[in-house]
């Protein structure tokens, strides 16, 4: 009993918490409503139609608890996806699960050109991923021929696997969670994981305490490649199409899922939970819309307004802890 | 965008010969590269080689650069705009709507630029006033200005612009040579004298450079800061009336990823994504270099998202060459 005392505090402090409360209070307003919102089967599909963001989420944090941004996260998953497909259509013969294994080896190739530019010629991860972004999305036109690969082309396992449910649960779901624990463990339970997070605090001390920076900066760039990828085939198994415009602008959704939970675009600040319930925040608000007789236009401009209002939040929470010993400079870091 | 670990810097015991770094400067090399396009494309398609190609070449690239020139300076400060295009489709979408109640020209005008100012100014007071990070409240903005036009506008579209109206985006002053060209020219020479003659100018690169050394230095780093957010949302009301008066309506995607291109002009023209260093001229170059690479390709009927890969290795290779290049002389 002393315990719970003794934590409590602590988990109120605690930004997820906050944000779990708030999606809950926000599934319940919307229940008032519509009964039928809050009910297990549609949580699920709201679980299962977000999927493929928390998953870019994660990845994305990675990159950005670096202090590194990976615009290119979108692209990626466009380029993957699409010679994923292309493999499957012209080489049906090739079994699913080989594909499933070759999608995340290809994406981790991409971000690897990412990290490797940010690692070796030390040009800023914005100014790279900036340059990838076209160049993967213009060579995924160029590999189709600037066609598309449509459901009649695939083979009907490469569609059907990710919805073989599994206790109730499609498998698009299951590599969500099975991602997000990889990744809990990843982050909280291995030196890589810890370097991630010290180079984001202060990569001067990360350097005297024995972490190559760029080094670092390379794997979580590794990383996010490598979820990209698979999400590429996720992406094309999901809507049974793959087109140069698939999750066009998609990587501002995925940084916005990671701000809204809390991840400091500062670097050093942000977990696997904050990630996912960032996802989940935008999941929501998108199948609430038309539940409650909203149009679908409304939602960009909510999600915006929710970014800066959860900016606002955690600069303000940001503020109250610690003493201030040294002034920051003005806004000096951008 | 802090994202470089401290390095030392290196004091030469004698500074480089004026007219040989003028000669291995960003600007002559981008100059170099434009020229060789230039080249490339008259070889390539022998339609590139007349006046009025050359002045239809100019229309893809000057709404675009105008917004660079501010960009620019808000990038030397340390700062970035995300929500340029958004700007654009918000201004549009406000000009459109104006339009429903018979307001004309000179009003249109007024609005598309002074809802512009707004948005500049809007994201000027989160970043500077609530002390929050230019990036991430940029690309709030960004999805809240365009997601406005999407409430407004739908799938619908404005359409039925006045005929006088339609002068800004399509109008010529003199034989080739359209309005928004000599618009370009006169908006460089400002921003030009702006940034490199004038103190406000020194105080950009002072900021970015060591934003604390110049608060403490005198410099009122938030108010300058701001200054530039809203210059930049102004010159995004000038793009936004250009391009409706060129396109002749609004729908809510207009613009779309225009950010990108831009940042990615200011970048090539020599800008530092980590601030305090850059030149309006280098810009200005990178501008026709990108106008000049779209255009030839176009010519060539190579479609516009292969072109987007010319762009992206460019932005790369020009880039990561000076630094190749630094470190197989090391």
């Amino acid at each position: 009993m002393r315990n719970i005392f003794a934590l409590a505090p602590r988990v109120l402090r605690l930004r997820e918490f906050w944000l779990a409360i708030g999606i809950a209070v926000m599934i319940g307003a919307i229940a008032t409503r519509a009964p039928s919102f809050a009910a297990p089967a549609n949580l699920a599909d709201i679980f299962n139609n977000t999927a493929i963001l928390m998953i870019l989420a994660l990845g994305q944090m990675v990159v950005i608890l670096t202090r590194s941004i990976d615009l290119s996260i979108a692209a990626n998953v466009a380029l993957s996806g699409m010679v994923i497909a292309l493999l499957n259509s012209t080489m049906p013969w090739i079994p699913v699960p080989l594909l499933i294994v070759a999608a995340p080896l290809l994406g981790l190739a991409l971000g690897a050109i990412n990290g490797f530019l940010v690692w070796k010629l030390d040009i800023p991860a914005i100014v790279v991923t900036l340059g990838t972004l076209t160049i993967y999305r213009g060579t995924t036109f160029l590999v189709a021929g600037g066609q598309w690969v449509n459901a009649a082309e695939m083979t009907p396992d490469f569609i059907s696997i990710t919805r073989l449910e599994l206790l109730g649960l499609p498998l698009l779901s299951w590599s969500a969670v099975l991602i997000a624990a990889a990744f809990y463990v990843l982050m909280t339970r291995t030196p890589i994981g810890r370097s991630i997070y010290a180079i984001g605090v202060n990569p001067t001390a990360s350097v005297y305490a024995g972490i190559n920076v760029g080094r670092t900066k390379f794997i979580a760039f590794c990383i996010s490649g490598l979820v990209a990828g698979l999400c590429g085939y996720l992406w094309v198994s999901r809507y049974v199409i793959a087109s140069s415009e698939t999750a066009v602008g998609y990587e501002l959704q995925v940084i916005a899922a990671c701000v809204i939970g809390g991840v400091s675009i500062a670097g050093g600040v942000g977990t696997v939970g904050s990630a996912l319930l960032g996802a989940l925040f935008l999941g929501v608000i998108s199948s609430a819309l038309p539940v409650i007789g909203v149009s679908p236009f409304w939602q960009m401009a909510i999600s915006g307004a929710a970014i800066i209002l959860a900016v606002i939040l955690n600069a303000r929470a940001g503020k109250k802890t610690g003493r201030i010993i040294l002034k920051r400079a003005e806004g000096g870091a951008a | 965008m802090n994202d470089q670990t401290p390095t030392t810097r290196h004091v030469p015991d004698r500074l480089d010969n004026p007219l040989r770094s003028a000669l291995f400067s960003w600007p002559s090399l981008l100059l170099v590269v434009a020229v060789a396009i230039f080249i490339v494309n008259s070889l390539a398609s022998p339609y590139f080689l007349s006046p009025w190609s050359l002045s239809d070449a100019t229309f893809n690239f000057t709404e675009k650069a105008l917004i660079a020139l501010a960009m620019a300076l808000l990038i030397i400060s340390g700062e970035i705009d995300l929500s340029v295009a958004a700007i654009i489709a918000l201004a549009s979408t406000a000009m459109g709507f104006a339009l429903q109640f018979g307001i004309d020209t000179p009003g249109l005008v007024a609005i598309g630029i002074g809802t512009g100012l707004a948005c500049g100014a809007f994201n000027g007071f989160l970043v500077t006033r609530l002390g929050l990070p230019s990036i991430v409240v940029t690309i709030g903005t960004m999805s809240l200005f365009r997601g406005i036009s999407f409430i407004v506008l739908g799938d619908q579209a404005f359409k039925g612009y006045p005929e006088s109206f339609a002068f800004f985006g399509q109008g010529y002053v003199w034989w080739v040579v359209s309005f928004e060209f000599v618009l370009f020219i006169a908006a460089a020479a400002i921003y030009y004298v702006a940034l490199h003659r004038t103190s406000f100018g020194r105080r950009i690169f002072v900021i970015g450079n060591n934003a604390t050394a110049a608060q403490f230095s005198g410099v009122r780093v938030e108010r300058v800061k701001f200054v530039l957010f809203c210059l930049t949302g102004l010159m995004a009301g000038i793009a936004s009336v250009l391009l409706t008066s060129r396109l002749g309506s609004t729908r809510p995607s207009i613009a779309q990823g225009w950010e990108l291109e831009v940042i990615t002009m200011v970048v090539l023209g020599g800008v530092s994504i980590l601030g305090g260093a850059g030149s309006i001229v280098g810009v200005v170059i990178a501008a026709f270099i990108m106008g000049l690479v779209t255009f030839g390709l176009g010519l060539l009927n190579v479609p516009g998202i292969v072109m987007s890969i010319f762009i992206g290795l460019l932005l790369i290779v020009v880039i990561a060459l000076p630094i190749v290049y630094r470190m197989v002389r090391k």
